[in-house]
């Protein structure tokens, strides 16, 4: 019975989306109809800079499979210079992710604007695709935080 | 202890056909804190949200959370519906259910499960939100347009009209822009002229309306309400209270080598120009690139010739700063270069021309005074072929991929007035599909072909070649299943449009949204066609998408509705999801004050105490809840934590986390 | 009778997308071949959108197609008018022995002065 569940494990990627550019494109993915798995669950942050690289190991201690943070164009931010601070702060994170075993491909930063609903359908089917073939993320998880 | 309402919307079956509504309404119910859940068929309507003012007031409520829409569709309006049943209105989370659940997802199983996790981490966030309550600031009564076009200039009539001031901004040095330049307008074929330099002058004489020509956008400051701007006024080596506009400046100069940028290059100009005859302001100009005083110091002819003594060689660019409680993007467009289809001959043969050329060889006004002649030896075109669809519907990388809209229509129009006013020629227009949606359109072109005999072939020309002298146009005429060749005297592209590259620049200096083909994202595609995403920018005009003159006036008054609804509020309600400092965590390193784009966090010194009876002097972050926008880069640059953000604090994302990894 | 086999080898040697086609007649427009043709450039991506495989194998058009290419460089929406006509020339040549055509029949159909499409046309094609 066990076994069964584990190979039907579906991953589970959290997704942090800025209010102004990536959550409406999520949005415009919606109202197009195009489809994404349903394994992605998406986070309004006002801006990509607001997500602390806490939240990130926090999800994959509570057992994500991958974490995706999805901001305007570098130069487009709402907040000018939100996304400036996410890209540098993001490419220190995601380098230390690989330095304690975390696959680094669990972890990507993508621009979407508020324009590309087909591009937020695109990089969630291919984010989760590149989840599935990892597999599920065994190295940060916390125990305690699974069931039994 | 807490008190939860969960409202679940079936949205008609928008959500309900692929979201068990039911099975959620019961999940939720377990969720801590949970003490009422109800599902309805549309909560946004007046029923449902009568449903949950008196689920708040029987239930005693202290938070609800609706599982609907996306939060940018309707969290106003829940949270309006909350505040009249007493609830502070932050303390209204939306799950989103429809666009990031219902619409994507087709397996109910699937859709169902992903619901109740998206609910059950609403709820979690609900948990830690705590009662806000907005800020207010002031209004600048006054509107900033951005271009001098028909869009701008509309947009700044009706906004003067209404009693509020207004800046309009033009790069170039007159108002009028692409319209200035057409000929006639269809459907009706009235002179562009006519109808555009009458509101031309009421915007010069509108004393409410201030004109900043030959100017550009330095950079932008503030939010809606209190824009701060700084123009730059480039240096136009002529006072503009001084000249007159008596043009014996530009009779005078020597050098006449400068293109004429007003008909589309096709002439020449002095290097001091008024742009055109009706020019608002009718001011010279003094190009830098052409004059040789400015050039190599020696000349001065206009300075001796100006009777006002307007002319001004040391003139340099000034910078304006100006405040803003609004702002209208009408930055209009261009014609795309056609560097991607040699096979038009574009570059190689004079008589191949672009519409916007052929429409300054029709305009009387123009480089041959109105009479129809062809730029390689002025003579009449006797065979006149249009090619449509020019770059646009490109997806091969040369062109556009979009319909460029205007150009079904101009054609018609061209090709009906050169048959009027020359029905000798023969007129071909070559074609793959006539659009021509709007009122009064489909019979103008029409028209073209049964009164004016114009020649419209169902088909696409694969290329242009000069043999002795006439242009061989080949291409395919499809309903005859054959190739043609059609030697011609004159060969006019359809030639696609695309947002004034100055756009992106501007979309930077505001942070305002821009698509795949440069044109701006307005903030809803049906319901907010005018607005941005930033509050108090508003869009008019072809910067926003392909339009023709009747569609971009009609937005420009819509946009101008906007920006008077705003600046008629004394007050605005500020967000108060905004960054908030723990002075006692506070280590006072400024790393938050450095990365603030607004300079919302300042420094002071406080007292505190420190037990014992004593206190000490420590500096501490203080942030402006009226300036900060609430980004949150403050939030994670701090090292001591010290730094959160309302609506949206560390807790509050650790535990939407924790919500949607419980399995 | 379509035989969906053999159209969708069609589809897949052509490697292009005839539903992006949006029958505006450029390729047909610039074709230097076009009186030799039975079937015109355009007909050959309208077919193959249609699934008219006889049509398309029955064609004399594929020994009269220069392989120039142009109606692909012209081409607005990306699509290989040529490359179609290629994948039909090399399936009928494929199907040598069935209803196909054997080599030996080629060189009378083909005219003395052109060069050999297959050769050349897999030149331009390959030569990336």
């Amino acid at each position: 019975m066990q076994e069964i569940e584990k190979k039907e494990h579906k991953p589970l990627i959290v997704a942090f989306c800025c209010n102004w550019c990536s959550y409406a494109g999520a949005d415009l993915a919606g109202s197009s109809r195009l489809s994404y798995p349903a394994n992605v669950k998406i986070i309004r942050v006002p801006c990509s800079c607001r997500v602390n690289p806490i939240f990130i190991l926090k999800a994959f201690q509570r057992g994500a499979d991958g974490v995706i943070l999805c901001g305007c164009h570098p130069g487009d931010c709402h907040y000018s210079t939100g996304n400036f601070h996410t890209r540098r702060r993001m490419g220190i994170l995601f380098s230390l992710l690989n330095y304690f075993g975390i696959e680094k491909e669990r972890t990507r930063i993508e621009w979407v604007s508020a324009a590309e609903g087909q591009k937020f359908s695109l990089v969630m089917n291919d984010f989760a695709k590149t989840i599935c073939s990892l597999g599920e993320n065994r190295r940060l998880e916390d125990l305690r935080c699974k069931k039994n | 202890m807490q008190r939860i309402g969960v409202f679940i919307c079936h949205c008609g079956t928008n959500i309900a056909a692929t979201v068990d509504v039911e099975r959620v309404t019961e999940a939720v119910k377990k969720e801590p804190y949970v003490v009422f859940a109800q599902n309805y068929q549309y909560m946004c309507s007046e029923n449902g949200q009568q449903l949950i003012k008196t689920a708040i007031r029987e239930n005693k409520l202290t938070g609800v959370v609706v599982c609907s829409c996306s939060p940018r569709m309707h969290e106003a309006t829940f949270r309006k519906t909350a505040e009249e049943a007493g609830l502070n209105p932050y303390l209204v989370e939306i799950a989103n259910i429809r666009e990031q659940c219902s619409w994507i997802h087709k397996d109910i199983e699937e859709a169902t499960e992903k619901a109740i996790v998206l609910a059950r981490t609403a709820i979690a966030k609900l948990t830690l939100n705590k009662p806000l309550i907005a800020g207010e600031t002031g209004v600048t009564k006054r509107a900033l347009i951005i271009g001098g076009g028909i869009a701008g200039i509309q947009a700044a009539l009706d906004i003067a009209d209404a009693g509020y001031e207004v800046d309009i901004v033009e790069k170039r040095p007159t108002i009028g822009g692409r319209m200035a330049q057409l000929d006639k307008t269809f459907p009706t074929l009235d002179c562009a002229a006519c109808i555009l330099t009458p509101k031309m002058v009421d915007c010069a004489q509108n004393e409410k309306i201030n004109m900043f020509t030959y100017s550009e956008i330095e950079e932008v400051k503030g939010f809606v309400g209190n824009f701060k701007v700084k123009i730059r006024k480039k240096a136009r080596y002529v006072d503009e209270k001084k000249c007159t506009g008596c043009g014996v400046c530009m009779a005078n100069c020597p050098s006449k080598k400068g293109l004429n940028e007003f008909n589309m290059d096709l002439n020449n100009r002095p290097a001091i120009y008024i742009p055109f005859a009706q020019a608002i302001p009718n001011v010279a100009v003094i190009d830098p690139e052409q004059c040789l005083k400015l050039k190599t110091g020696k000349c001065g002819l206009c300075q001796m010739k100006c009777g006002a003594g307007a002319i001004d060689y040391t003139q340099k660019d000034e910078i304006v700063e100006r405040e803003y409680g609004a702002i209208v993007v009408a930055t209009g467009f261009r014609p795309i270069k056609l560097d991607n289809f040699n096979e038009y001959g574009y570059a190689d043969n004079k008589d191949v021309i672009t519409s916007l050329e052929l429409e300054r060889l029709m305009n009387a006004a123009g480089p041959t005074k109105g009479t129809l002649l062809r730029p390689s030896d002025l003579t009449h075109p006797k065979v006149i072929t249009f090619i449509q669809c020019v770059g646009s519907r490109d997806v091969s990388g040369c062109g556009k991929p979009y319909c460029s809209k205007i150009c079904c229509m101009y054609t018609a129009k061209h090709a009906m007035l050169i048959r009027e006013k020359y029905p000798d020629t023969e007129v071909h227009v070559f074609y793959i599909d006539v659009r021509t949606p709007g009122k009064n359109y489909d019979e103008f072109y029409r028209r073209a072909v049964e009164q004016y005999n114009v020649d419209y072939i169902k088909g696409m020309v694969g290329k242009v070649y000069n043999e002795n002298g006439k242009l061989m146009v080949q291409g395919s005429n499809l309903l005859d299943n054959e190739q043609i060749t059609i030697p011609s005297d004159l060969v006019v592209l359809a030639t696609a449009i695309e947002p004034d590259p100055s756009v992106r620049d501007i979309a930077t200096k505001l942070t305002i949204s821009i698509d795949t083909n440069n044109f701006l994202t307005e903030a809803h595609a049906k319901l907010k066609p005018v607005e941005c995403a930033t509050a108090g920018v508003f869009l008019a005009g072809v910067c926003q998408g392909p339009k023709d003159v009747p569609e971009t006036v009609s937005q420009a008054s819509a946009a101008a509705s906007k920006v008077i609804g705003l600046l008629a509020k004394d007050k605005l309600k500020g967000n108060p999801c905004v960054s908030h400092c723990d002075e006692n965590t506070c280590i006072g390193c400024s790393q938050c004050e450095q990365v603030c784009p607004y300079g919302a966090i300042t420094y002071e010194e406080k007292e505190f105490r420190i037990g014992g009876g004593k206190t000490e002097k420590r500096r501490v972050a203080c942030v402006n809840p009226a300036v900060c926008q609430g980004c949150g880069a403050c939030t994670v640059t701090c090292p001591s934590g010290a730094m959160d953000i309302h609506g949206f604090s560390f807790e509050q994302i650790n535990k939407e986390i924790e919500a949607i990894c419980k399995r | 009778m379509v035989n969906k086999n053999e159209l969708e080898n069609i589809n897949r040697i052509s490697g292009t997308d005839v539903k992006k086609c949006m029958k505006c007649g450029k390729c047909s427009g610039r074709c230097p071949a076009f009186t030799e043709m039975d079937i015109k450039p355009h007909q050959f991506v309208s077919y193959l959108a249609q699934g008219k495989l006889d049509k398309l194998l029955n064609s004399k058009a594929i020994w009269n197609c220069l392989s120039c290419m142009a109606c692909v460089e012209r081409c607005p929406r990306g699509v290989a008018p040529a490359n179609v006509i290629e994948a039909v020339r090399d399936t009928v040549a494929r199907m040598q022995g069935k209803d196909g055509i054997s080599a030996n029949d080629i060189p009378p159909i083909v005219e003395e002065l052109l060069p050999q499409q297959l050769l050349v046309s897999a030149f331009r094609k390959y030569k990336k």
